[in-house]
């Protein structure tokens, strides 16, 4: 890093915190509501981890239309190829997966997500190629288009492995439960979740703030027109951000799969809904607020579907609109990290 | 004389439905300051966005060093050596300055590559840049983000600066700090291509003029000839030296 | 006069008239022509769908707002009838009439509601949010099972006036059986034919053209104005009234509703795709759309289901044409329609009659 330079007397300002105060806020004050600290303990975790997976599925739209200002309408294409891609590598890799050495479901599971990786980054790239590039800067047509290519993705998924349900166990080192002290627990596959999570937010705040291309990314999303004049083909670095969060976001579907243990066709448009809250809670462009969005969200959906199951989807609206009222453009404005 | 740097012969640009440029004719010599001046809405922005390639010209031929701009995009127009300050600065007001300047320095492939002669160079003229270092760039004060915007465009040596109404909005004594920074710019020999409605600045930096109006260049010469000649002046631009400080 | 009652919004184009001419035609004597069951329900469907694709075309095609939450509308006027019918043990208008009164009043308020939203955020956020209002009150809805029947929905019997048991005639007048049913479908008719030229007469009036310039501006610069979202929020209450009312006419025919039937994000892509395919901003479009898509959902598969069984063992290809994957190449044909001929077949007809018109003698 360059160091600075002599006589730079002023700092850099602060790091925003606040709306990570939102989220022990958000916690704290479940704790009364759930009563016990040892189920409430639990459901944290459980929450932070589904939230981190929703983090991983969402990361990429995010970025995308922050930078392009392109909303794909199908992104639960690339969710439902990366978690039907993970049936496929499990089904073929058996051995692995039904050894009880934790090396070998662990390998298992890599090789799933790295399959589901490459698969929905190929597609991305033909979506952008296909359906996407024709239709910058005419929202109306992106959002039919891209409608249009959930439609077609999702028959053509079907088409590839079939209509039903397909079941995808987890691996017996992955599965059960940790016992952590105070009686709480953890699902082992939740902790792995919050590992791969946290490796992804860990690697995009590093490509994004410690890296030249990182640091093209974050200028494209306040002014792509300036970026361009300044030499650089925002248009390719386009494309590879697109196919970059398709591909993310195969890899949230291989651990959305697994965290569900089933994967069935409609498993992309099931957290559409739940994806765009995120980035708007968030903020458009923002990964940071995508991540600490998504975590609000899995905590509120586990604590809520403890408290009261029939309101969650509401829960997520009304935290949407909260949100919204406190910081209009969403957690992390456009830019901010 | 050698030949021009940038040509522009006939060039017709629209938006939209909107003809803004009606046919420009214009030619900036090497190593030379050449102000643009006209009223608002003469077109002097969209010819700087046109050469640019950020609107793409309808008719009419664009060289720049003998290659033509038609076909190619913003990236690789810039990628010849041009480099624009638009009128809005262009500032990235959430990177630090240091960001915005890393940016334009298109050989820094990493954090690390900044030049650092260079940069002290910049520091002597802006000193700002200094002390605003890791600072939001959007939290500088107008006359300091023009500064920077002008330094992103010295941060590396360029064929051709388009700059497009840097006094604008800035207190005059900004705009004499503004005015020795370009001037640095001229004894390094650069070619400049100077938007302006301050007459002032104009004529103390400026070699040659083209004068725009109704979107095509009416009058082009040298600026000494224009500075005499208040006439001429009044007529072009509906104001006189003495009048329009 | 017909010009007149068309709201001068002539087809402008002799093979659309044509087509629209038979269209109707063929609906208004379906009960004779086609005897069948499963005719006379995919006729009833096309009056329906005709009317809400019409609805939804004043919000998408004129007024250019893109909203998930359409089918919403069409659910809430399905359950109104659905609900009035339910409770009484012998259902009469009254309860319908009921039904629909409450059904309009929910409608109007939550359109309102989302209308005014678009006052704040722009299409891709608005997008995003009716979609997840849409999929929330879905929810809601498939919760209250004791009011609304959970997801297995509500099967109900309808006014005496209607009912398939109701005859009217003991033998069949020029092959079609006088009864409940007989008069279920010309109660759709009559109120699709009306609404249909009532929607022309709005779109064509000048608060239709005000939408157009609103939808222009708003494409170029999305700024919007004080008094755009007055229009706006009015046009998105009408529309969603309109859907509310085709519900309404759903629920009557089928005498059954639930989630999937009326207002699942299935039936709302369904009315993107027969919008975009007929034709923005025609509002024909929604009726030859409507009729194309019922048509091709219906039968298609039987005519795929030949075709794949005549190729066999192709791989690939037997796949493609597997009668299941209709919807595939309805997806293709929609985005082909979104690149290349937005304006939907109505747009594609017209112009080339326009062309031919300019063309003018040789």
């Amino acid at each position: 890093m360059n160091p600075t330079p002599a006589g730079a007397a002023v700092p850099a300002p602060g790091f925003d915190a606040r709306p990570f105060a939102l989220l022990a806020a958000l916690a704290l004050a479940a704790l009364p509501l759930v009563g016990d600290a040892a189920n409430w303990a639990t459901l944290t975790l459980a929450g932070l981890a589904m939230g981190m997976i929703v983090f991983v599925i969402a990361s990429g739209l995010t970025l995308v239309f922050g930078l392009m200002d392109v909303l794909n309408f199908g992104h639960g294409v690339f969710i439902a190829v990366g978690a039907f891609m993970a049936t496929t590598v499990l089904g073929a890799m058996g051995g692995f997966v039904a050894s009880p050495s934790l090396a070998a479901n662990l390998g298992a599971v890599g090789a799933a997500a790295l399959a589901g990786m490459l698969v929905a980054g190929a597609a991305g790239l033909l979506f952008e190629r296909l359906l996407v590039r024709p239709v910058y800067g005419r929202h109306l047509k992106q959002i039919l288009v891209t409608t249009g290519g959930m439609i077609v993705g999702g028959e053509l998924i079907k088409l590839c492995w079939g209509p039903q349900m397909v079941a995808l166990p987890l691996p017996p080192a992955l599965a059960g439960v940790l016992l952590l002290p105070g009686e709480v627990t953890l699902e082992r596959f939740r902790l792995l979740a919050l590992l791969v999570g946290l490796l992804v937010l860990a690697g995009l705040l590093l490509v994004l703030n410690r890296t030249k291309l990182g640091l093209l990314i974050r200028a494209g999303v306040l002014d792509r027109e300036m970026v361009e004049a300044l030499g650089y083909p925002v248009r390719r670095l386009f494309v590879g951000v697109f196919a970059a969060g398709a591909a993310l976001a195969g890899l949230g579907g291989v651990l959305w799969g697994l965290y569900q243990q089933s994967v069935t066709p409609q498993i992309g448009a099931q957290v559409n809904t739940l994806i765009f809250i995120v980035i708007i809670v968030g903020g458009l462009g923002s990964t940071l607020g995508c991540c600490v969005g998504a975590l609000a969200v899995g905590l509120l959906a586990n604590y809520a579907g403890f408290l009261a199951p029939k309101a969650a989807l509401f829960s997520h609206i009304a935290l949407m609109a909260a949100v919204l009222l406190w910081r209009p453009q969403g957690l992390y404005p456009v830019g901010a990290r | 004389m050698s030949a021009p740097l940038i040509e522009l012969r006939g060039v017709h640009t629209r938006i939209g439905d909107y003809r803004i440029l009606h046919g420009v004719d214009l030619a900036v010599p090497r190593g030379a300051v050449t102000m643009l001046l006209g009223r608002n809405g003469a077109g002097k922005t969209t010819t700087l966005r046109t050469i640019m390639g950020l609107w793409r010209a309808a008719a009419g031929e664009l060289r720049f060093d003998g290659v033509s701009l038609a076909a190619l995009d913003t990236p690789a127009i810039a990628r010849l050596g041009i480099a624009y300050v638009p009128e809005n600065m262009g500032i990235f007001a959430t990177l630090t300055v240091r960001e915005n300047l890393l940016l334009a320095a298109r050989g820094a492939r990493t954090l690390d590559e900044l030049d650092t002669a260079r940069l002290e160079w910049l520091f002597g003229l802006f000193p700002a840049l200094r002390k605003f270092w890791l600072y939001p760039a959007g939290k500088l004060s107008g006359g300091q983000k023009q500064m920077l915007a002008i330094a992103r465009a010295m941060i590396e040596p360029r064929r051709l600066l388009l700059i497009d109404e840097p006094s604008k909005g800035l207190a005059p004594a900004i705009v004499l700090k503004l005015i020795e920074a370009l001037r640095e710019l001229k004894r390094a020999d650069a070619t400049v291509l100077l938007v302006e409605q301050n007459f002032a600045m104009a004529r103390a930096l400026g070699d040659h003029v083209a004068v725009m109006d109704d979107g095509r260049v009416v009058h082009r010469g040298a600026m000494a000839e224009l500075a005499a000649d208040e006439a001429l002046q009044r007529r072009l631009l509906g104001l006189s030296l003495g009048a329009h400080q | 006069m017909p010009g007149a009652l068309l709201s001068h919004d002539r087809p402008r184009s002799r093979r659309l008239a044509a087509l629209l001419g038979v269209t109707l035609l063929a609906l208004a004597l379906a009960p004779f022509l086609f005897p069948g069951a499963r005719a006379l329900d995919v006729a009833a469907r096309v009056l329906v769908f005709a009317v809400l694709v019409g609805s939804y075309d004043l919000l998408l095609g004129y007024t250019g707002l893109v909203s998930f939450a359409h089918a919403m509308f069409f659910g809430i006027g399905a359950y109104g009838v659905a609900i009035a019918c339910n409770l009484s043990a012998d259902p009469g208008w009254l309860d319908v009439a009921g039904g629909v009164a409450a059904a309009l009043a929910l409608s109007a308020l939550l359109a309102l509601a989302i209308g005014l939203l678009s006052l704040r955020v722009r299409a891709l956020f608005f997008a995003m949010i009716t979609m997840a209002v849409a999929v929330a009150f879905t929810t809601l809805v498939s919760q209250l099972s004791t009011l609304t029947g959970g997801e297995d929905g509500l099967s109900f019997s309808v006014p005496r006036a209607i009912r398939p048991s109701t005859d009217y005639l003991d033998d069949p007048l020029l092959g079609a059986d006088v009864d409940g049913r007989f008069v279920a479908y010309y109660l759709l008719f009559v109120a699709a034919v009306l609404l249909l030229l009532l929607l022309l007469r709005i779109v064509d009036s000048p608060f239709g053209r005000v939408l157009q310039a609103i939808r222009e501006n708003d494409f170029r610069a999305e700024a919007i104005g004080y008094r755009s979202v007055v229009y706006r929020s009015v046009a998105s209450v009408v529309a969603a009234l309109f859907a509310t009312l085709a519900g309404a006419l759903l629920a009557l025919w089928l005498r059954y509703n639930s989630p999937d039937t009326s207002m699942s994000m299935e039936v709302m892509l369904n009315l993107l795709l027969i919008l975009v395919i007929g034709g923005m901003g025609t509002i024909w479009g929604a009726l030859v759309g409507s009729a194309l898509f019922l048509l091709a959902q219906s039968y298609l598969q039987d005519l795929m289901k030949l075709a794949g069984a005549a190729l066999g063992d192709v791989p690939v290809l037997g796949a493609l044409l597997a009668p299941e994957r209709w919807l595939l190449w309805m997806g293709l044909l929609f985005v082909l329609a979104v690149y290349h001929f937005p304006a939907g077949i109505v747009g594609q007809l017209r112009a080339a009659a326009a062309r031919r018109r300019a063309g003018g003698p040789r």
